[in-house]
């Protein structure tokens, strides 16, 4: 056992680094750096780049486009990427229905709809929450009903990121209301352009517009874009949820953040020093460094666990918890950080003047930004949800 | 001793707490927010000439109610409940206050002023550099003359937009950091060459960068007192937003009690799970704490300079970190529905999060403590 990388490893990180310093899109560059909110072209002019590359799905077995990468080279891609601040892909795809489709799809579906997701062509979005049914997912009353060659399916989903961009969702519907909870629900895969859907925005605290509702009146979808067997779509949800929380400690984008906090705190002015040497300030960042540590191990032994054949199991709740704290206190950091100037609100804001400036740059998304961050401990399974699958599965409670 | 309020002072929230269940439900603040200046103007005219309230602080004699520091709190307090945007700190805590010092033509002319709800005062007092060091300061007031010229950049000027006087601190002296050569002046906020350049702020306030080119003010503008005032007015309007915090953290506990009761999910309300009912008791705990540490501090105004500062370092660093536990067990406890925009809770949330670094961090105000009495 060791941390060296071998001289193959060394050679692919000098080749992911020379690909993403000579094929990052400059313009999505330049917006992140101007702090502008990005578009659904933006986020997808990086995601086209590496399909073409054939470097967008690392995590896919190779027969479906996957690289074929070793467990230390996905390491390194994800420390890569995050170092050079590139933007991260969707997951309602790549990390989501993907893994679901190529698991458990007929080779039909497989053929339909991976391609779409590897090139970018097709946006995804994720219809699991109602109204009411948050923690409690599988109480979720949005139901299907078989009609002909199709189900017609009538509900309310909610919290549906991306939503307004979405040209297909996968949605977790009832398809057998006498059933048990978990045994009548169904996987669907739905055209998000199919008669019946509405999508309606759902504002968040710092004014973005990423979530919404979706509303679907006698929406007719067909059978065969049914995922597994009918009345058994938990079986998949649960195998997402997993997949979903490994991805969610965030290790490699939570060490670019502590990076940021530093270049602020040494920007930031505390008396006649920088605030970095302000001993409180820098015992909070020695802290994170500290807890960051931690995760990236554990989440390193977890893939390790992975690599010789367990699949992400219900551990992978506690990267959950520890890295969504982690990102909220890096939030919190930058706040507390840039002192007056967190009060600015600079949504739709008009034209800069240079001459009379409010505060440096990078003060003006830091309190929109740790109030967005709050869902982090909320989304993919509450915090208190996952200390309860550790206290059932792990812990046999 | 006698901690409780008196019959005047019940009174007195009473008939806030009233007019503000009339006129500030969450909706209602929502359409302020909406409009172009960013309030209601016919809400403070209404504090003033329909409640006669902007007085609560300020003597008889200048047709004030006669109180103090106390009806500053409870009003805060009121305010903070509703989340209100009114002006009240920054005029009449911090402003009446500076008027009080002042006292003469100045006060008999600005507090009726401000009292009838005429005179809307900001306070320019922070700058880029200078984070919570009250004596960190580029804005110089150079001699000039019977009068002085301003010259500088203030930050974050809350309620600057509206107002119709700026309360400024500058240096007629000494350097960047030194406690000698802090000056106070109360100006005209629409003299030439005060450059302004306004935005809304997260917490729903209006506020500017208060830009100073070469602004010619006159002799009398300068308000006697130096930084030890300044210090003096800042402990103040930090207490105030103690009492502020208190308001906000008890609609918080309250908001995030009801939606336990009834947010249902596996098959109960989830106020049956004894995780939230341990984190709703330690909110509660917290709340309770805050509403304490407000009321220490604002009785200990009055004390000396050194005891005063201890004082109010101790209750801010107390209710900074309190009102961040309980704002963000709030949301988490709320779940998706507390991210929105949709709930009030949310926006109590963000002006409690803006709350917690005004005038001074948990981390500033302790370590001003330690100075203060550890050091000695």
């Amino acid at each position: 056992m060791h941390l060296d990388f071998s001289p193959e490893d060394l050679e692919f990180q000098r080749e992911v680094r020379a690909f993403i310093a000579e094929n990052y899109p400059a313009e999505l560059r330049g917006k992140q750096d101007e702090g502008d909110e990005l578009s659904k072209e933006d986020f997808l002019s990086w995601h086209r780049v590496l399909a073409k590359k054939g470097w967008v799905a690392p995590a896919w077995p190779v027969e479906y486009g996957g690289t074929g990468w070793t467990a230390t080279q996905k390491y390194i891609w994800s420390e890569e990427t995050a170092r050079a601040d590139c933007v991260r892909l969707m997951p309602f795809g790549l990390a989501m229905v993907g893994p679901v489709i190529y698991t458990f799809g007929t080779p039909e579906q497989k053929a339909r709809f991976l391609p779409g997701i590897l090139s970018g062509d097709d946006w995804w979005c994720q219809g699991y929450s109602e109204p009411g049914s948050g923690s409690d997912l599988a109480s979720l009353r949005t139901k299907a009903v078989r009609d002909g060659d199709a189900y017609v399916v009538n509900g309310q989903k909610t919290w549906t990121t991306m939503a307004q961009y979405a040209d297909w969702g996968f949605f977790l519907v009832r398809t057998n209301p006498d059933a048990k909870q978990q045994e009548g629900i169904s996987f669907l895969l739905v055209d998000m352009k199919s008669p019946g859907i509405t999508v309606r925005p759902i504002i968040t605290l710092g004014g973005e517009h990423e979530v919404n509702e979706v509303w679907l009146e006698d929406v007719r979808v067909p059978l065969e874009n049914r995922i597994y067997e009918e009345d058994k779509g938990w079986t998949c949800a649960k195998f997402l949820l997993a997949h979903e929380r490994t991805g969610i400690a965030g290790v490699a984008a939570s060490k670019r953040g502590i990076e940021k906090v530093k270049t602020i705190a040494r920007a930031e002015l505390d008396g006649e020093r920088a605030l970095i040497a302000n001993p409180f300030f820098r015992r909070k960042i020695a802290e994170l460094e500290m807890d960051l540590a931690a995760l990236e191990f554990t989440e390193l032994r977890s893939l390790a666990g992975e690599s010789s054949g367990k699949g992400p199991g219900p551990e992978s709740s506690l990267l959950k918890i520890k890295g969504s704290e982690i990102q909220q206190r890096l939030t919190e950091l930058s706040l507390e950080a840039v002192g007056h100037y967190g009060a600015p609100y600079f949504r739709g804001f008009g034209e800069g003047d240079n001459a009379h400036p409010i505060g440096p740059d990078y003060a003006h998304r830091t309190a929109p930004s740790y109030f967005n961050t709050r869902k982090t401990t909320i989304y993919g399974g509450s915090n208190e949800i996952q200390r309860n699958i550790i206290a059932k599965m792990v812990l046999g409670l | 001793m006698d901690l409780s309020f008196t019959e005047t002072q019940n009174m007195l929230r009473d008939m806030l707490a009233r007019f503000l269940a009339d006129t500030y439900d969450f909706e209602t603040r929502k359409k302020m927010l909406a409009r172009p200046e960013g309030r209601d103007p016919g809400i403070w005219k209404a504090l003033a000439t329909e409640l006669g309230i902007l007085g609560a602080p300020f003597a008889e004699a200048h047709g004030g109610l006669g109180g103090g520091a106390l009806e500053n709190m409870i009003m805060m307090e009121e305010l903070g409940k509703v989340i209100a945007i009114e002006p009240y700190l920054q005029t009449v805590v911090i402003g009446g206050s500076a008027l009080k010092h002042a006292g003469g033509a100045l006060a008999d002319a600005m507090i009726p002023a401000i009292i009838a709800g005429e005179a809307v005062i900001a306070f320019a007092y922070a700058e880029p550099q200078g984070r919570y060091d009250l004596a960190n300061l580029r804005t110089t007031a150079k001699a000039d003359g019977a009068g002085y010229v301003l010259s500088g950049q203030k930050a974050v000027v809350y309620a600057a937009p509206w107002a119709t006087h700026l309360l400024v601190t500058a240096r007629t002296g000494g350097g960047q950091r030194e406690r000698e050569g802090v000056a106070l002046f109360l100006i005209d906020a629409r003299l030439p060459g005060v450059v302004r350049r306004d935005y809304p702020t997260v917490d729903g306030f209006q506020a500017s960068e208060v830009y100073f080119e070469n602004v010619a003010i006159p002799g009398d503008a300068l308000i006697a007192g130096g930084i030890e005032l300044i210090e003096q007015l800042v402990d103040e309007a930090t207490i105030a937003v103690c009492g502020e915090a208190s308001g906000i953290a008890h609609r918080l506990h309250e908001g995030t009690l009801d939606y336990i009761k009834q947010r249902k999910q596996f098959g109960v309300p989830i106020g049956k799970f004894q995780v939230l009912q341990h984190r709703m008791a330690d909110m509660f705990i917290e709340v309770e704490q805050i509403a304490s540490m407000a009321l220490m501090g604002t009785l200990k105004l009055d004390q000396p300079a050194a005891a005063r500062k201890a004082a109010v370092s101790l209750a801010k660093a107390k209710v900074s970190r309190s009102l961040k536990f309980v704002g963000q067990n709030a949301i988490q406890t709320h779940g998706g529905i507390g991210i929105t925009q949709e709930l009030a809770i949310g926006h109590y949330f963000k002006r409690g999060t803006m709350i917690e670094n005004q005038f001074g961090s948990a981390d500033f105000h302790l370590d001003r403590f330690e100075q203060l009495t550890l050091d000695a």
